[in-house]
C-alpha cells in the first residue's frame, strides 16, 4: 500500500510541482523512488514530528500542497496539536499520511500501532480522513487528496495488501464503495481489515448466508446516505475496523443511525474492545488474538443473527 | 503621516493598557516588553499594506508568543488595517480580538497561542519561500523567552539552519521571566545567545527596548539575509517585562493582573503621559487622568511575586538563581 501511495504520488509530483513531500526521517527504501525522481519537492525534516508538521501548514499556506509522512503515532498523535492549531485551523494544504494503521506493526509493540488515530483525527474540525481498503483504493485515495484542497489524514497499511475491488468507477471522497449486495446482512469496513472482511464474506457465503459488503474509504466527512439506506433495508448492520471501538469508524457509523427516525437494523461493532495491544506478534496474529480476523468476524456475525432470531 | 517607532511603541503601550484595563485581560506585562520589538518592525523593517494584507511580497509575521496579541492588534490598527475603535472590542463577546493572535483579522498571516508553534510555521513559509526562488519577502517571528522551553522551537531552529534559511529573522523578546517566575529560576536558558549559535545562527543580542539597537539590529539581519554563508538570524532582544510602566518592571505579578480602577490604571495612564512623544493623540485620555488615585501603603506594589520568593528545594543543592527588585530594571544572577 505505502508503495502504491509513493508511485502514484511521485506520478502526481511530475505534474503538479507545487506537491511536496516530508517525511519524519522514515521512509528507508520506500520513499526512494521520490527523492529520485522529485528531488527539489522531497524534504527531509529529521526526528522532529512536531515542527515538520508545522512547516508543513507554513509552506501550504504559502501555495504548496505538502504531504507529511511517518509511521505509526507519529505524524498524528506525536504531533496532535500542530495538526489542530496550524494545519486544520488555517485550513492548510497539508495531507498527514501515516504508513502502519492499525497493527501492522504488530510485533513491534504497542508504541507502534495506530489504534486510536482514526478517533482522534475525525475530532478534528476541518480534517477529511481517509483509510483506504486495498491498493485500488489507495491509489484512489492518494490522487483525490492530491486535488483536494484542505487539511487531511490518510492512514495506509504497509505491504502486501491486495487488489481486492477490480476498479473503481467515480471514486469520490466521502463515499462508500459497494463491493457486494446481498440480504439481511451488511458488512461496512475501513481500511486494511478489508482483507479479513473479504475472507469472512467468503465463509459467510459458504454457510449459507448472503451478506452485502461496502468499503468506507473516508470515514470523515461519513456517507451518511449509504448508512441511512442500508439501515432501513438491512437487519444486521456490521463495521470492522482495525482500530478501537470507541469513536472511530463504528462510532461514525452509530452516530448516524442514532440520529434516524427509524430505521431496522440493528449495529454490530468490531474492533479493538477498548484496550492496548499488549501480546507479541505479527499484524495477522494480532487480529486473531483480539477478534477482528476473518473467523472472529463470521463467529460474532453468526452469533448475532442467532440472536436476532431468538429475540423474534 | 508614516508615525515614528517611538511614537508607535508609545500606542501600542497606551492600546495595551486600555485593552486589558477595560477587558480584565491578562499579559500587560509581555505586551509592554515586546512593544519597542513589534513597534520597530512595524515602523521601519517590515513592508507590508494596510489596504492588501494578502500582498504577495509583503514581509511575513508571526507573534508566535500569540499571549501578547493586543500588541500585534494595537500596531495593525494603527497601521490601518482596521479601526482603531476596534480594538475596544479585545476579548467581548462577538469579537474579532481574541486574547492569542487570530489570523481571522487583516494583517495577521497566523493565529498563535499555543507556544511552540510559531517558529516551525514561519520556517515553513521562508522555506517554500526558498525553494520558489522568491526574495521579494522576509519572514519575520517573534517568540518569548519561556516558550523556548518547547523542545518544537530547537526543532524549528535545527531545521532553520539546515535548510539555510536566510530569509528567516526571528526575535526573542527576552523578558528573562515567564508565567512563575524568572527563566533562570525555572528551567535555566543562559548562555542563550549561545545555545542559538551552536544551533547554528547568526546571533544577535542587543537591548530589546532602545530603538537605535533594534534597528542596528534589523541592519544586522537584513545585511545576513544577502551573503552566502545562508543561515537565519536571531534577535536577542533583552527586555524588561512590563517596561515602561515602573509598577509592572520584573514584577511576576503583571504576567497575569491587569489595570484596575483607581491608582492601577491612574498610575499607569499618567506614567505613559509623562513621556508622551509629540505628534500622536491619546485616544482615551487625550491629557492623561487629572487627580489620578494614587497607591497607599496598604496595596500591593513593589513586592516579590515570583514563585521563588516563596519555594526552595533542598534538591539540587547548587541552583542558580535571579533576584530583581520590583519596579527595577536591574537583576541580579547569584548561585
Amino acid at each position: 500500500m505505502r508503495d502504491t501511495f509513493v508511485k502514484t504520488l511521485v506520478q502526481l509530483a511530475k505534474e503538479d510541482k507545487n506537491i511536496e513531500l516530508v517525511t519524519g526521517d522514515l521512509g528507508f527504501g520506500v520513499l526512494k523512488p521520490f527523492w529520485e525522481q522529485c528531488p527539489d519537492q522531497f524534504t527531509n525534516a529529521g526526528i522532529a514530528e512536531q515542527n515538520m508538521t508545522s512547516v508543513a501548514a507554513g509552506m501550504a499556506l504559502e501555495g504548496k500542497n505538502v504531504f507529511t509522512y511517518s509511521i505509526g503515532n507519529f505524524p498524528t498523535l506525536r504531533c496532535l496539536e500542530q495538526i489542530r492549531n496550524d494545519c486544520a485551523y488555517h485550513n492548510a494544504n497539508v495531507k498527514v499520511v501515516c504508513i502502519g494503521g492499525g497493527f501492522v506493526y504488530g510485533s513491534l509493540g504497542m508504541s507502534h500501532q495506530a489504534t486510536e488515530d482514526l478517533a482522534i483525527l475525525r475530532a478534528l474540525p476541518n480534517v477529511v480522513v481517509m483509510a483506504p481498503a486495498d491498493l485500488v483504493e489507495a491509489e484512489e485515495c492518494t490522487k483525490a487528496l492530491a486535488n483536494y484542497n484542505g487539511t487531511a489524514y490518510l492512514r495506509l497499511g504497509r505491504g502486501g495488501e491486495k487488489r481486492i475491488h477490480d476498479r473503481i468507477d467515480n471514486f469520490q471522497i466521502g463515499k462508500a464503495i459497494k463491493v457486494h449486495d446481498g440480504e439481511k446482512i451488511a458488512i461496512f469496513s475501513t481500511g486494511a481489515i478489508f482483507e479479513e472482511v473479504t475472507a469472512a464474506y467468503d465463509e459467510l457465503r459458504d454457510k449459507g448466508y448472503n451478506p452485502a459488503v461496502y468499503t468506507f474509504p473516508t470515514v470523515k466527512p461519513i456517507d451518511k446516505e449509504t448508512i441511512e439506506k442500508i439501515s432501513m433495508e438491512y437487519d444486521l448492520l456490521v463495521t470492522v475496523e482495525e482500530h478501537n471501538i470507541v469513536a472511530g469508524f463504528g462510532s461514525a457509523v452509530a452516530e448516524v443511525m442514532a440520529e434516524m427516525n427509524d430505521k431496522k437494523a440493528k449495529l454490530l461493532r468490531i474492533g479493538l474492545n477498548d484496550e492496548y495491544s499488549i501480546r507479541v506478534g505479527n499484524q495477522k496474529y494480532l487480529r486473531q488474538q483480539y477478534g477482528m480476523d476473518s473467523t472472529s468476524i463470521v463467529n460474532k456475525i453468526q452469533d448475532a443473527m442467532q440472536e436476532l432470531q431468538n429475540n423474534q | 503621516m508614516k508615525k515614528t517607532s517611538e511614537q508607535l511603541a508609545w500606542l501600542i503601550r497606551r492600546h495595551g493598557i486600555e485593552m486589558t484595563h477595560l477587558s480584565g485581560g491578562s499579559h500587560i506585562g509581555a505586551i509592554m516588553s515586546v512593544a519597542d520589538v513589534v513597534a520597530v518592525l512595524y515602523a521601519d523593517v517590515m513592508k507590508y499594506r494596510p489596504e492588501e494584507p494578502k500582498w504577495q511580497d509583503r514581509d511575513r509575521f508571526i507573534l508566535s508568543k500569540g499571549h501578547a496579541g493586543a500588541s500585534i492588534y494595537a500596531a495593525l490598527a494603527e497601521e490601518g488595517f482596521f479601526p482603531v475603535e476596534e480594538l475596544k472590542t479585545h476579548y467581548q463577546n462577538g469579537s474579532r480580538l481574541s486574547g492569542h493572535v487570530s489570523h481571522h483579522l487583516p494583517g495577521v498571516d497566523f493565529s498563535t497561542g499555543s507556544l511552540g508553534h510559531g517558529l516551525s510555521a514561519a520556517v515553513g513559509m521562508a522555506y517554500a519561500a526558498k525553494k520558489d526562488k522568491n526574495e521579494n519577502h522576509k519572514v519575520y517571528v517573534v517568540l518569548g523567552d519561556g516558550e523556548c522551553n518547547e523542545g518544537s522551537v530547537w526543532e524549528a531552529a535545527l531545521f532553520a539552519n539546515h535548510f539555510r534559511l536566510n530569509n528567516l529573522v526571528a526575535i526573542v523578546d527576552h523578558n528573562h521571566m515567564q508565567s512563575l517566575d524568572f527563566n533562570e529560576n525555572t528551567l535555566e536558558i543562559e548562555d542563550f545567545g549561545a545555545k542559538w549559535k551552536a544551533f547554528g545562527w547568526n546571533v544577535v543580542e542587543i537591548n530589546g527596548n532602545d530603538h537605535n539597537e533594534l534597528k542596528a539590529a534589523f541592519r544586522y539581519a537584513d545585511e545576513n539575509s544577502k551573503i552566502a554563508e545562508h543561515k537565519p538570524t536571531v534577535i536577542i532582544a533583552n527586555t524588561i517585562k512590563g517596561y515602561g510602566i515602573s509598577f509592572m518592571q520584573n514584577d511576576i505579578l503583571w504576567h497575569y493582573r491587569f489595570p484596575h480602577d483607581g491608582w492601577e490604571y491612574d498610575t499607569a495612564v499618567n506614567e505613559l503621559h509623562k513621556v508622551k512623544p509629540d505628534g500622536i493623540i491619546d485616544p482615551y485620555t487625550p491629557n492623561g487622568i487629572e487627580n489620578p488615585v494614587m497607591p497607599t501603603e496598604d496595596d500591593d506594589i513593589g513586592n516579590d511575586h515570583t514563585f521563588s520568593s516563596t519555594w526552595n528545594t533542598t534538591y539540587p543543592e547548587i541552583m542558580r538563581r535571579v533576584e530583581a527588585k520590583s519596579g527595577s530594571g536591574e537583576r541580579e544572577h547569584k548561585l
